[in-house]
């Protein structure tokens, strides 16, 4: 049997993972992909959560209707963030977050 | 017919006229010349009429509190009444002499408005009954000396006289300032009719007060040091420096001496002071003598001269014989205007060449001008039976009795004197004429040798005893019985050593003087340097410590610390804050990451305890 605390330890490396990625990688994809994974952490939390509150051997449905939730936005904000790589290609001709730094100015 | 309240219009009339020539009459300058000339006849009649006459009245000006009242008053003693009529005398004529001397000025207005702000002033100190109002009226002698040297403003020489002649002033009245305090502090008075001096002040102190005042007369009678003012004083109009320059207003410092003296008694003063005023009287009249021997601009050949004759009226003063000051002022003021005059109508006649090297012959030409300079100059050097023969020896005979080395260095500026004028006379009158200017000289009108002609007359008679009794400023005067002595010969051999050494350099008309290009005349014509001593030393050192002072409080504390250090501090400030703004992305992110865990460490260790 897998322990509750198992399963948020694993979220959390997930997670570590993800933010350690989102900080030192330059490439704007490798970014994206990593933001992705704290989400998919974030999941795997939610969903261990509900099997773990659950009663009379069913789970507690609603940490896995959050996640399902995460997950459709996610896909929406994947689109848009993709697009807006894209876009930001186009002007830049880059996707290295180091000569990204306009906001600045 | 004329009384004393008449004095008051004496002293305000110039002053109202002055008012009006500014005000309505800015542009009409025949009508603001017509009016200061009658204004200044108007205050020659009520001087004559004031001449005898005795009396005292003031009123109050301002009232400091029950210790101290400065009153504007007038003093009437033979002193003052008879100093007012060579005041308006001369004045007068020289107002005259203007008419003609400025018809052509452009600015005439504003000549004859600063022309009756002087006789206003001077009225003052010549009147004054008390120290505090001669030292009013001894800084607006001083303004508008500043004004009328200034006449002709848009030449730089004119302007940067005017205004070394007002500083170089100052300097003397910051002397006469604190002379009047530390008097006003032992006598307890200003006026002149009460002052003295308590027996038991300490000598030091009558000393510091006595001398403190005779700076303000070694400023304004030129005096060394400060003399340096009066020759460039000769960069305005040529009445102006008859009038002022000459004749009254440089005669104020022996005046107001003169008029301390009387106050206080000769007794009380100090031996000290007095040897002090004298040698500096001395030293004037002989530098300035020698310093006129080299000098190529008539003027100024006059303005030297000044200095020395003021010397010798100051070395009298010394020696403790206000009498004789007071006569060769007296004599002085008529003989040196006629010759300011004099040069002046030969300056307009040569079309206002001043350089005697460049006239010559001019004897023939202006036959009435000559005559009446040469007059002037009979009485300048003091040839026998002229005023100013007279004045010299009673100076002279003084001198003899109680400093014997004062009296060989007064033989010595006669025979100086002698020289430098008869060079004058030489050059100017006869021989060839040296330029075209002299060659179209002409006789100037009647309207400037009237006055000529009347100050000619004066300069020879005016030392007789019976114009001398009744027309020198001084309570109490007579005129000493000539006799023959030691003065009498020395200064008939001054006469003659002057006459034949002036002849043997200047007769028979020389291009150029034989006597300069080598050192001596180099450092004669440049003031023995003293002016550049002046201006590279003095000036520059004060004007130095005071930049240097500045300097540091403006550059480096309001400048750097105060302002400079506000700036700095806000752009360190800002420069730090700035490193958080980098725009990189990398940066704001480890940033996030960081405050993230932050709130989650506290969230879960600190708040979860409560």
């Amino acid at each position: 049997m897998v322990t509750l605390t198992q399963y948020l330890i694993l979220s959390g490396i997930l997670f570590s993972i993800g933010l350690v990625g989102v900080i030192v990688r330059r490439d704007i994809i490798v970014i994206f992909m990593c933001l992705e994974m704290m989400l998919s952490a974030a999941n795997l939390s939610l969903v261990a959560f509900s099997r773990a509150q659950g009663q009379n051997g069913l789970p507690n449905y609603d940490g896995q209707v959050m996640s399902l939730f995460i997950i459709t936005i996610a896909a929406a904000e994947v689109a848009i963030g993709l697009a807006l790589i894209v876009a930001l290609y186009r002007a830049k001709r880059t996707i290295n977050t180091k000569d990204l730094d306009t906001l600045k100015d | 017919m004329i009384e004393i309240e008449n004095t008051w219009l004496l002293l305000f009339l110039p002053l109202a006229v002055a008012a009006c020539n500014w005000f309505f009459f800015g542009k009409k300058g025949n009508i603001a010349s017509l009016v200061s000339t009658l204004a200044c006849l108007v205050t020659l009649i009520i001087s004559i009429g004031l001449l005898g006459k005795t009396g005292e009245e003031s009123f109050t000006w301002i009232s400091l509190g029950n210790a101290f009242n400065l009153s504007i008053g007038f003093i009437l003693d033979d002193l003052s009444t008879r100093m007012m009529l060579i005041v308006t005398g001369i004045g007068f004529l020289v107002h005259v002499f203007s008419l003609a001397y400025m018809k052509d000025d452009e600015s005439k207005a504003r000549f004859f408005t600063g022309l009756s702000l002087f006789m206003f002033s001077m009225t003052g100190i010549v009147l004054a009954n008390n120290i505090a109002m001669t030292f009013i009226f001894w800084e607006l002698v001083g303004l508008s000396s500043y004004l009328l040297i200034g006449h002709w403003y848009k030449k730089n020489t004119a302007a940067d006289a005017a205004k070394k002649a007002f500083i170089t002033n100052r300097v003397g009245d910051f002397g006469f300032l604190i002379g009047i305090l530390t008097l006003w502090a032992l006598s307890g008075t200003l006026d002149f009719s009460m002052m003295a001096i308590p027996a038991e002040t300490c000598e030091t102190l009558v000393n510091i007060t006595l001398l403190c005042l005779f700076c303000g007369a070694v400023g304004k009678s030129a005096q060394f040091p400060l003399h340096v003012w009066l020759p460039d004083a000769m960069e305005g109009p040529t009445p102006v420096s008859a009038l002022i320059h000459a004749a009254t207003m440089v005669a104020a410092g022996a005046y107001m001496m003169v008029r301390v003296q009387t106050s206080l008694t000769v007794g009380a003063f100090p031996e000290l002071t007095a040897d002090v005023i004298s040698i500096v009287g001395a030293i004037t009249a002989i530098i300035a003598a020698f310093m006129a021997t080299q000098q190529n601009d008539i003027k100024r050949v006059l303005a030297y001269s000044t200095l020395s004759q003021l010397g010798y009226m100051v070395m009298a003063l010394g020696l403790l014989s206000g009498e004789s000051a007071m006569y060769h002022l007296y004599t002085h003021a008529w003989f040196k205007a006629l010759l300011f005059l004099g040069a002046g109508a030969i300056i307009f006649a040569c079309h206002h060449e001043q350089d005697i090297w460049k006239m010559g012959g001019l004897f023939k030409r202006m036959k009435i001008t000559s005559f009446c300079f040469l007059m002037g100059t009979l009485a300048l050097i003091a040839v026998p039976f002229t005023s100013g023969f007279f004045s010299k020896e009673m100076i002279l005979e003084a001198a003899l009795h109680k400093h014997p080395a004062l009296f060989w260095i007064g033989v010595g500026v006669a025979t100086l004197t002698t020289f430098y004028m008869m060079r004058v006379i030489l050059v100017v009158f006869f021989g060839k004429e040296r330029s075209k200017n002299a060659e179209h000289a002409h006789e100037v009108g009647p309207t400037m040798t009237l006055p000529l002609i009347v100050l000619a007359v004066l300069s020879i008679i005016s030392g007789y005893a019976f114009m001398s009794d009744n027309l020198v400023p001084f309570n109490g005067f007579s005129a000493p019985e000539f006799h023959f002595g030691l003065p009498f010969y020395a200064s008939m051999g001054a006469l003659a050593l002057g006459i034949i050494a002036a002849v043997i350099f200047y007769a028979g008309s020389p291009e150029k003087d034989k006597l300069s290009n080598n050192w001596v005349s180099r450092a004669l014509q440049n003031r023995l340097y003293i002016d550049a001593f002046y201006d590279k030393v003095l000036i520059r050192g004060v004007q130095g410590i005071g930049a240097a002072i500045i300097d540091c409080l403006d550059q480096f504390l309001i400048g750097g610390v105060i302002v400079g250090g506000i700036a700095r501090l806000v752009a360190a400030i800002g420069g730090l804050l700035r490193k958080l703004q980098s725009g990189s992305i990398l940066a704001y992110t480890i940033l996030f990451g960081l405050g993230m865990i932050a709130v989650v460490f506290f969230t879960v260790f600190y708040s979860c305890n409560n």
